[in-house]
């Protein structure tokens, strides 16, 4: 107010101006939110925006975690395509799902994961509740051990993990701790640092494991160090989360990448697990994913249940049904789940045969430097081993957008474009 | 490891239904979960809707990629402007935005989580009684403190307003205020506009935070902008503050959770830096949200002709409704029935609280196989003329042979 007296006023058009500067200084001063700060960024948007404003005909977006056709363009599977159509048919309704998401929805899921006749789901051993796909299924699965985990309320991650994981973690009010998982010098896994990291976690923690497919690095465990991973885990009395996003998508093979979760359950594990649609179905905007416990018992599986949808309904009260009720379509109809099948090794297959690809160009280039690990690491994502000032040329001179830690979605390349890719590589990392 | 978990207590409305669908008896009536009915007691796609799924599924330009993580942009532009109506000064002025939610509870989690975690709010009140999920949202979301304010008359059958007012009178200032933008949950007692006023008032002079919950808007009255008044009130008297949407009911999409989270600010400046911060707590909840639903909401929406389609389906919903609550009422008046039942047509919405105590809603249950909640609470969209006879004379009969506390 003090502001005003000491004003000197005269036209009515100052008057207008400067009590809209006033009315907008005592606004902002009256909001509730003049305190809130913008967020950082995201790191992938960012590269999409950038990739978005290039100019640059031969511009390749190697940043997003989203299959393409060998156009260069989402791919609805033929399986989905079919599956929608069967529904359409049924003229189903739009009542309320259940909280935990439909039971054939999540006895398909949990099936899907641990082999169709599996004791487990036999015995009426899993707690399974559909969830906001990969993320969502996390979530309700932190939450769950947050409130419930009788040990430590650390979550073990591999170094380095999916960028959300960590931020959701917390958020879920659980800590969160690393081990060593990726070997820079080797663009490989670090078998032996992570076995001695695991070794050092206190009893009754909780470990995170990327079932298949690590996002980001490509880097997958070797069955047989799988079976040492679990022995440790096992001695060490810790708790496995599985976190299960690109199963089939991995190599092609739904059984080979579930071969670790499995595994570990024949091992004696109780395990947690989240699971996604979004890759192996191309369900992405459609959310359907699954959160598990197998448990030691029926009764404990039913007490599980009821207390994971006490943690749904104040989120958002009950799943939403159409990606899941395609899934379900797929896999409980013969001819529907073979089409999958087939659609989800040709998408797989197409990955592997860019990253072949784009070793075998990177050679025909010149480059002396050991590319193995393109073809050694699996599913969506390699890590080439560039660093961040390469990355950042990479970007400048030729268009190629990816995140600064190197990170490639081989999704994003095609056999049109494999060869500049390759190009570019070599002209920034000789 | 997890043996010593115990069995969470059955959550109340979906243990009626279980108990309704199990149930044998030929004339059973189920009056519990609020969904709605048609006159034939089967749920109902809406035509626009089954139209628009035609239309998406034959749209060879679709494709299943992720929306942003604030959703489906159309959507939540025209939910906004749906509930502020286009003459909205915030809207005009940039200081209002819409984020895509998963329905109603979705918008209200995302709410209640920026208002802890950002504003800092840690008290909340909402109306005693009030939607049973609504203390848990909150509590989960950040909040430490879940109070009430009084809101129902039992005696009466009536809003409270006294009581009310005393309650928001001694919140404490920054408390977060939960008001139902129409048809109230469960009550179905709406506060008139002259009463919306002093609520406004007093929350303005109290420095409260006011939250609108709105599931009903269109069908509650049959009428958008008749079901928007308080809120635009608020808006036009420029409140800041945060209204959950759902599409749940209007659009009969129940399954497919669409909704939209309004925000109003003072001062545009704050929008973007809100909708970043929102960015960051959806993330790492549920990432984004799904999109079939909102691409058939947000595509009704902004077109003309389907949104006028979908308006006359929702006049359909609304106008069975009341005549249902005309019905009723006749017939208990007819029969000469023990109280005073105007507020069955006085109330509004999906939701009616009947007055009937505890003792009477057992032996509707048990006697009747007629299923309500425990506090009285019917939906009467599962009232149709094939049953309203029947449920009028078993009222009839529990009201009379039942000795509880003042009907």
């Amino acid at each position: 107010m003090s502001l005003i007296s000491s004003l000197k006023i005269f036209s009515p058009s100052s008057l207008n101006t400067t009590q809209n500067a006033l009315s907008v200084v005592s606004s902002r001063a009256n909001s509730w939110w003049s305190h809130v700060e913008m967020g950082p960024p995201d790191p992938i948007l960012g590269v999409t925006e950038a990739f978005k404003r290039d100019t640059n005909p031969k511009k390749m977006n190697l940043g997003v975690g989203a299959y393409r056709d060998d156009n260069g363009k989402p791919f609805i599977l033929p399986a989905v395509k079919m599956a929608e159509a069967e529904i359409a048919k049924k003229n189903m309704d739009k009542e309320y799902s259940p909280i935990s998401g439909s039971p054939e929805f999540c006895k398909a899921t949990i099936n899907l994961a641990l082999g169709e006749d599996n004791e487990w789901t036999k015995n009426g051993l899993n707690a399974t509740v559909q969830g906001i796909s990969g993320t969502g299924s996390l979530r309700i699965g932190t939450a769950f051990l947050s409130a419930f985990f009788p040990g430590g309320k650390d979550l073990y991650m591999p170094t380095p993990t999916w960028g959300n994981h960590v931020p959701l973690a917390k958020h879920a009010g659980l800590g969160v701790k690393q081990y060593r998982y990726y070997d820079p010098k080797t663009c490989g896994f670090d078998f032996h640092g992570a076995l001695q990291d695991i070794a050092k976690i206190p009893e009754r923690s909780m470990i995170l494991l990327h079932a298949c497919a690590h996002n980001p690095t490509g880097v997958d465990p070797k069955p047989e160090q799988w079976a040492e991973m679990s022995k440790v885990i096992k001695e060490k009395k810790l708790f496995p989360f599985f976190d299960m996003a690109y199963q089939g998508f991995a190599s092609g093979d739904i059984d080979k990448d579930a071969a670790p979760v499995r595994m570990f359950l024949k091992d004696g594990h109780q395990i947690a697990l989240s699971q996604s649609y979004a890759k192996n179905m191309g369900l992405y905007g459609e959310r359907a994913g699954a959160f598990s416990l197998i448990c030691s018992s029926k009764e404990e599986a039913a007490a599980t249940m009821s207390q994971l949808k006490i943690i749904i309904r104040p989120m958002y009260s009950n799943p939403p049904v159409t990606g899941a009720r395609i899934a379900t379509e797929i896999l409980t109809n013969p001819s529907l789940r073979s089409q999958w099948l087939k659609d989800v090794k040709g998408m797989a297959d197409r990955i592997i045969s860019m990253r072949q690809l784009l070793r075998s160009n990177l050679a025909k280039e010149g480059s002396s430097r050991d590319w193995a690990h393109i073809t050694d690491q699996i599913g969506m994502f390699c890590f080439t081993g560039m660093t961040p000032p390469q990355v950042e040329k990479l970007t400048k001179d030729f268009s190629v957008y990816l995140t600064k830690d190197g990170r490639i979605s081989v999704a994003g390349i095609t056999s049109k474009n494999v060869e500049y890719l390759a190009h570019a590589i070599h002209q920034v990392t000789k | 490891k997890f043996a010593s978990v115990e069995s969470a207590p059955p959550i109340e409305v979906f243990a009626l239904n279980k108990a309704y669908v199990e149930d044998t008896f030929p004339q059973k009536v189920n009056l519990g979960v609020g969904a709605y009915r048609t006159d034939e007691g089967k749920p109902w796609v809406l035509p626009v809707v089954r139209h628009m799924e035609q239309k998406l599924a034959a749209d060879e330009t679709l494709n299943k990629e992720y929306l942003p993580v604030l959703g489906y942009e159309p959507l939540a532009s025209a939910a906004t402007r749906m509930l502020l109506g286009s003459d909205s000064a915030s809207l005009k002025e940039g200081r209002a935005t819409g984020i895509q939610c998963l329905s109603g509870t979705g918008a209200l989690r995302v709410g209640a989580e920026f208002l802890a975690h950002i504003g800092k709010h840690s008290i909340v009140y909402s109306s005693n009684p009030t939607w049973g999920n609504h203390s848990l949202v909150f509590l989960n979301a950040g909040f430490t403190s879940y109070r009430s304010y009084r809101y129902w008359d039992a005696a009466k059958k009536a809003l409270d307003f006294d009581g009310l007012m005393e309650d928001l009178r001694n919140a404490p200032e920054n408390s977060v205020i939960i008001l139902h933008a129409c048809a109230h949950n469960p009550t179905g007692v709406d506060p008139t506009q002259d009463q919306w006023r002093q609520i406004a008032d007093l929350i303005e002079e109290r420095r409260l935070f006011p939250f609108f919950d709105s599931a009903y808007q269109g069908f509650a009255s049959g009428d958008l902008d008749r079901d928007a008044w308080a809120v635009r009130y608020f808006d036009s008297r420029g409140f800041e503050m945060v209204c959950a949407q759902s599409f749940a009911k209007n659009f009969g999409l129940y399954n497919e959770r669409v909704g939209n989270l309004t925000f109003v600010a003072k001062d545009r400046s704050v929008i973007e830096p809100v909708r970043s911060q929102i960015t960051l707590l959806v993330r790492a909840n549920y990432s984004n949200p799904p999109n079939h639903g909102a691409r058939i909401v947000g595509t009704v929406l902004n077109d003309p002709v389907l949104t006028e389609q979908w308006k006359s389906h929702i006049k359909t919903m609304a106008d069975r409704i009341i005549s249902m609550r005309l019905g009723l009422r006749e017939r208990l008046e007819k029969l000469e029935t023990p109280g005073t039942w105007n507020h069955i047509t006085d109330q509004i919405g999906m939701f009616s609280f009947t007055g009937l105590g505890p003792l009477a809603v057992d032996k509707l249950i048990a006697d009747h196989h007629i299923y309500l909640l425990k506090g009285g609470r019917i939906n009467m969209c599962g009232l149709n003329t094939g049953n309203i006879d029947y449920v009028a004379k078993c009222i009839h009969e529990v009201v009379t042979t039942t000795q509880e506390a003042s009907l």
